[in-house]
């Protein structure tokens, strides 16, 4: 569904590239978590993916993206919409501010697609109710909270129905339950919809819970790249600075102490915690 | 600087009530959490400490300071808020100049205000990008440049709108350690976050709200503790602490050190 060939991109004004060499190929209906520190090329990946580099950065580009069969450097991004959606970081960053009611937003981009008005309806409301909002559909989208917002802009693009859904740390401003929520929703995506799911993401035990791939960038390039529990563990996140879960800290930590079977995996999950934990002490 | 919050409530308009008769009170030096749902009211009820918001009904007193007293210039000598999103506060061309903005305004001299930017600048490792544009930076940092913006006041109290957002571990081991430092110069810090994990390694006092009322309010090994109440505005206490009540510990514990502690009490008791 995604492939990555050669991608080296540096921003323009800029010498240093923000993506290296980057090869990558990510198969339909998988969810794969992309990781890194402040700085790692992170967002970069995720607007190369949408195809907003190179139409709308401009800088270098070197090598090709793939995404459902279109080069993103010669598709116009009016059908690369279509296929691909992408959420922003920051929600402020991607609301029109030319719409007055929530609904009206999360309906924007249909409208500019000239989907019927009765389809747009259903697709609306289908998307608002995924995100937990469909009670403050009339709501201006300046009234609600962080979070609430941040949900707005998710159902802006959940409505395109996009094959593939980037997702640039959409739950930084989200309560746990919104994050919980949210990670069920993207995993319901994927079985229903067969959609694939690409989502940056510092939350790591929610990534070590819901994807099935983890892949680490530092400095532009892939350094890591594989399941969840093999990934959250190597030793090599330390220097790169990503956080993983408390529950691999402790039992890393309980390791060194001699309160953790050497042999056992480490965990990264909760459940793989109390087990390794419960196998220690004889439970 | 004490900070009282009495009784207060607030709508945005009248169909919209967001607080509900919130009262509290918070100490010189306290390290406070404010944690709750989205929509729960927890950036309105900071918004009211600096003035920027004031209560329909009951009063916010800072010091010996009425926020309906005194206009939100007066009020921010005394009260520092970061926003949630540095997009909303940030709005100079140079990193220097938006940190030297709010210092210009005190009516500092150009020397002063010069030894305080650099200072801040240090202090939030931004010295590298003084001179950059602050919409070039990573969103990271632009969220650095907020907090040395408003840092920079030296206010007795501190306010941070969810701080950790998009922070890398770096980010967040030097947020922690700045929280510490400024608790060590006296300062109250009042911070709203979703991040339990990093709420409970650095604050002393947990205040969490629900559909803008108080919920509960204390030490976080006491309110962590409280499972089924937290549940009720769906936060799920931090992992270790999670992880300790599943492996049957006796005590709560919010860091990594205190669940090792039990665990090695848990460990030699049972080979006894």
């Amino acid at each position: 569904m995604i492939h990555f060939e050669r991608v080296t991109y540096t921003y323009p004004h800029t010498a240093h590239p923000a993506l290296r060499d980057i090869n990558l190929d990510i198969d339909e209906g998988s969810f794969v978590a992309v990781i890194g520190a402040n700085g790692a090329g992170k967002s970069t990946l995720c607007a190369a993916l949408a195809g907003f580099i190179p139409h709308h950065f401009r800088g270098e580009l070197q090598g090709r993206v793939i995404v459902d069969g279109l080069d993103t450097a010669t598709t116009p991004l009016s059908e690369l919409v279509t296929r691909v959606g992408l959420v922003f970081q920051n929600p402020f960053n991607q609301l029109s501010g030319a719409k007055l009611t929530l609904a009206e937003e999360v309906a924007f981009g249909l409208e500019n697609l000239g989907v019927p008005r009765e389809e747009m309806f259903a697709r609306v409301n289908a998307a608002l109710d995924i995100v937990g909002l469909r009670e403050f559909a009339n709501r201006s989208p300046y009234a609600l909270s962080g979070g609430e917002m941040q949900r707005v802009a998710l159902a802006c693009i959940l409505v395109m129905e996009p094959r593939v859904l980037v997702l640039d740390e959409p739950t930084a401003q989200l309560d746990p339950i919104g994050t919980r929520e949210l990670f069920h929703a993207l995993r319901a995506l994927i079985s229903e919809r067969r959609c694939t799911v690409v989502l940056v993401e510092q939350k790591t035990e929610w990534i070590a819970a819901f994807a099935d791939r983890v892949i680490a960038l530092h400095d532009g390039a892939i350094v890591l790249d594989g399941t969840p529990r093999a990934v959250l563990t190597s030793a090599r996140l330390d220097e790169i600075g990503i956080r993983v879960p408390r529950y691999t800290v402790a039992a890393r930590a309980a390791r060194e102490q001699g309160l953790w079977q050497r042999e056992l995996e480490l965990p990264v999950t909760f459940e793989q915690a109390v087990q390794g934990f419960q196998t220690r002490s004889g439970k | 600087m004490n900070i009282s919050i009495r009784d207060v409530h607030f709508g945005y308009d009248a169909a919209q009530t967001v607080l509900r008769g919130i009262a509290i009170e918070i100490h010189r030096g306290e390290r406070v959490a404010l944690i709750g749902q989205n929509g729960s009211g927890k950036t309105t009820l900071v918004k009211h400490l600096n003035g920027l918001v004031r209560p329909t009904r009951g009063e916010v007193i800072v010091g010996d300071w009425n926020t309906r007293a005194h206009s939100v210039a007066q009020m921010a000598r005394r009260v520092g808020l970061v926003f949630q999103n540095p997009e909303e506060q940030i709005f100079k061309n140079r990193v220097a100049d938006e940190i030297a903005f709010g210092l210009a305004n005190l009516g500092l001299t150009r020397d002063e205000i010069a030894q305080r930017v650099d200072a801040v600048l240090t202090r939030t490792a931004l010295t590298a990008c003084r001179d950059a544009h602050p919409y070039e930076l990573l969103a990271s940092q632009r969220r650095w440049v907020a907090l040395a913006s408003i840092l920079a006041l030296d206010t007795p109290i501190l306010i941070l709108d969810e701080p950790t957002t998009g922070q890398d571990a770096a980010g967040l081991t030097r947020l922690g350690a700045l929280v510490n430092e400024l608790t060590r110069e006296g300062k109250t810090i009042i911070a709203i976050t979703h991040d339990m994990d990093w709420c409970a390694e650095h604050f002393d006092r947990v205040i969490v709200l629900k559909q803008g009322r108080v919920l509960v309010d204390g030490d976080p090994h006491q309110i962590f503790a409280q499972t089924d109440l937290l549940a009720e505005t769906f936060i799920e206490p931090p992992q270790i602490t999670r992880l300790g009540m599943a492996l049957g510990f006796s005590e709560t514990v919010l860091t990594v050190d205190e669940f090792l502690q039990m665990q090695k009490n848990v460990s030699t008791a049972s080979s006894q």
